[in-house]
């Protein structure tokens, strides 16, 4: 077992969307997943075992919330992550749980979008909560 | 036993995108029965429209995130045919190899994560995975071995960005495709062992005398080019597509019905394929077909999930054919100049035959986009199996009628997303 992971998923193009992106890219070492489905996820955090993952969420809580989630104690809500590529966040979470296959220690954060139009920037909100998550990351990692 | 009963699906699990279906039982017939897709229609056909010709590849593509490569395929073919270019065979294997890679994903996909769980009593692939981890981390493999064929020829798995109008922006090096051969000879095992594994999944006794459409061509097992034939007899060029199906608008669902011109169904996709080219199949997944005991062809459409293991055999097997003869060609496309004119283009998409028709003008700009995905082309086809398979279960309770019935959809591997894809709607207002 090695260090620890940081993974930002979503697409880098679709206004909101990217917010898990941008706080990866803000983290040292980060990683991402643009452009693929979330199962990849499971050879990313092979044998590593304290993984943060970091999307975009969409539960009808007011732009920029974030929430947290320990996979390790409870399902994800399955409804607040879409994925129109085939294999979803929580989809792989639970996959993974199957398959023993679940880092030893599995956070989540979810910021909670509002725009998702084709080459939008950021929303204020969601813009705002990507800079006080990465800070807090930054600051659990011990670098900042 | 139960007078009336109704049993109404409101959301299909395990398919692509939204729909869902009614069934009206008097008795033991059958009062009314209707595969509903509400997706809502995306109008991808309008908005092609005043788009440079080059662009119909990758505006395409995104119709559909797991069979991109399909629609790039036929757009390309299309554009092809209007501007009366060949592409060189060099460029075509290529074509044809990342094609291997997207029927490799869809297929592992809807293999194991879709439809097995249906025929061993699983809710979903997740549950299934609890009881049998190893089957499902073979599937995660071989869809991985799809997904990496695709990023390396098409720069990224999903909307992959490299193909274009001519041939493609990039073409690999031998060595980024020798380093394929390892991992896909190992995905060519796990084919062949996914193959004995459904093979003896229990099948119920059902068949149908189906016309099967598909492309076929005289020296492979066709994927990319050929021409469309049926098992009654069509041989037709790629551009008489329009001149002998025709589609139609049914109130109950958001995506077109295809049909013959003369009104009747018909079935595109792996059974189709196999069953007008089986003889043409590498010899590894010939061998599996007839181990599976798959006869010339295949009328229960419930085994529809052996003829998709089988064409994973053979796709690694093809996959491994191109690279061992690959020489990286000088160019990676060939100059396409537009010209006033129409073009049509198919291809196989793992669900079938997928047609695209469009008119550019001569400075290259569209004014008219056609598209037929599979999906819209086998509606009928599975109303008509739903039919005929329900008087054979209604001594099953609702729910497990409900759950033979939705197996019996997911036979298709339908992908609303896709069929959704169209402008023309018509309303009715009085």
């Amino acid at each position: 077992m090695s260090e620890r992971l940081v993974i930002g998923i979503g697409n880098p193009d679709r206004g909101d969307d990217a917010a898990g992106v941008r706080v990866a890219r803000s983290v040292h070492g980060g990683r991402v997943i643009e452009w693929a489905d979330c199962s990849v996820l499971m050879d990313l955090w092979d044998r590593v075992d304290d993984v943060i993952v970091v999307d975009a969420m969409r539960s009808g809580l007011p732009p920029g919330s974030v929430c947290r989630f320990d996979a390790g104690l409870e399902p994800l809500p399955a409804r607040a992550f879409p994925s129109s590529h085939s294999f979803g966040l929580a989809e792989t979470v639970e996959l993974a749980r199957s398959l023993d296959r679940l880092p030893g220690r599995l956070i989540i954060y979810a910021i909670e979008v509002s725009d998702l139009s084709i080459g939008a920037e950021l929303s204020d909100d969601v813009a705002e909560a990507v800079e006080r998550l990465a800070a807090e990351i930054n600051a659990q990692l011990g670098v900042g | 036993m139960h007078d009336e009963r109704d049993i109404t699906v409101d959301y299909l699990a395990r398919v692509e995108g939204e729909g869902g279906f009614h069934l009206e039982l008097r008795g033991d017939e059958v009062a009314d029965l209707k595969f509903r897709i509400f997706e809502p229609p995306r109008f991808f056909e309008a908005l092609l429209r005043g788009r440079r010709f080059g662009e119909a590849p990758d505006i395409t593509a995104r119709i559909c995130g797991i069979c991109p490569i399909a629609y790039q395929v036929s757009a390309c073919n299309a554009m092809e045919d209007a501007a009366g270019v060949d592409v060189p065979d060099e460029l075509q294997a290529l074509r044809r190899l990342i094609y291997c890679g997207e029927w490799i994903e869809s297929h592992a996909l809807h293999v194991y994560f879709l439809h097995a769980p249906d025929f061993l009593g699983f809710e979903s692939g997740i549950a299934m995975a609890e009881i049998f981890p190893d089957r499902i981390e073979t599937g995660l493999a071989l869809k991985k071995m799809g997904n990496t064929l695709m990023t390396i020829l098409g720069g990224r798995e999903i909307h992959p960005i490299n193909l274009r109008v001519g041939g493609f922006y990039r073409v690999p090096t031998r060595a980024e495709l020798d380093v394929l051969v390892a991992p896909l000879r190992s995905a060519l095992d796990a084919a062949i062992e996914t193959t004995r594994w459904v093979a003896g999944f229990p099948f119920p006794d059902f068949a149908r005398d189906y016309e099967f459409v598909a492309l076929s061509h005289p020296t492979e097992y066709a994927i990319h080019q050929g021409r469309i034939l049926s098992n009654r007899g069509l041989d037709i060029a790629v551009d008489e597509w329009p001149d002998w199906f025709r589609e139609e608008h049914v109130e109950w669902s958001n995506a077109l019905h295809a049909r013959t011109r003369d009104g009747r169904s018909y079935h595109v996709g792996p059974m189709a394929r196999f069953s007008l080219n089986s003889d043409r199949l590498t010899e590894q997944a010939r061998q599996e077909a007839d181990r599976a005991g798959l006869g010339a062809t295949v009328n229960n459409p419930f085994q529809s999930i052996v003829v998709r293991a089988v064409e994973m055999v053979f796709a690694c097997e093809e996959a491994l054919r191109i690279i061992e003869g690959y020489r990286r060609p000088v160019q990676p496309s060939i100059p396409v100049a537009p010209a006033s004119a129409t073009g049509h283009g198919v291809s196989e998409a793992p669900r079938g035959l997928l047609y695209h028709r469009y008119t550019v003008d001569d400075a290259g700009v569209i004014t008219d986009a056609h598209i037929v995905p599979p999906t819209s082309q086998n509606q009928l086809s599975i109303e008509e199996d739903l039919r005929a398979f329900v008087p054979g279960q209604v001594h099953l309770p609702d729910d497990e009628l409900q759950w033979k019935l939705e197996q019996a959809i997911r036979n298709y591997d339908p992908c609303i997303s896709c069929a959704t894809h169209f402008l023309d709607f018509s309303v009715e207002r009085r």
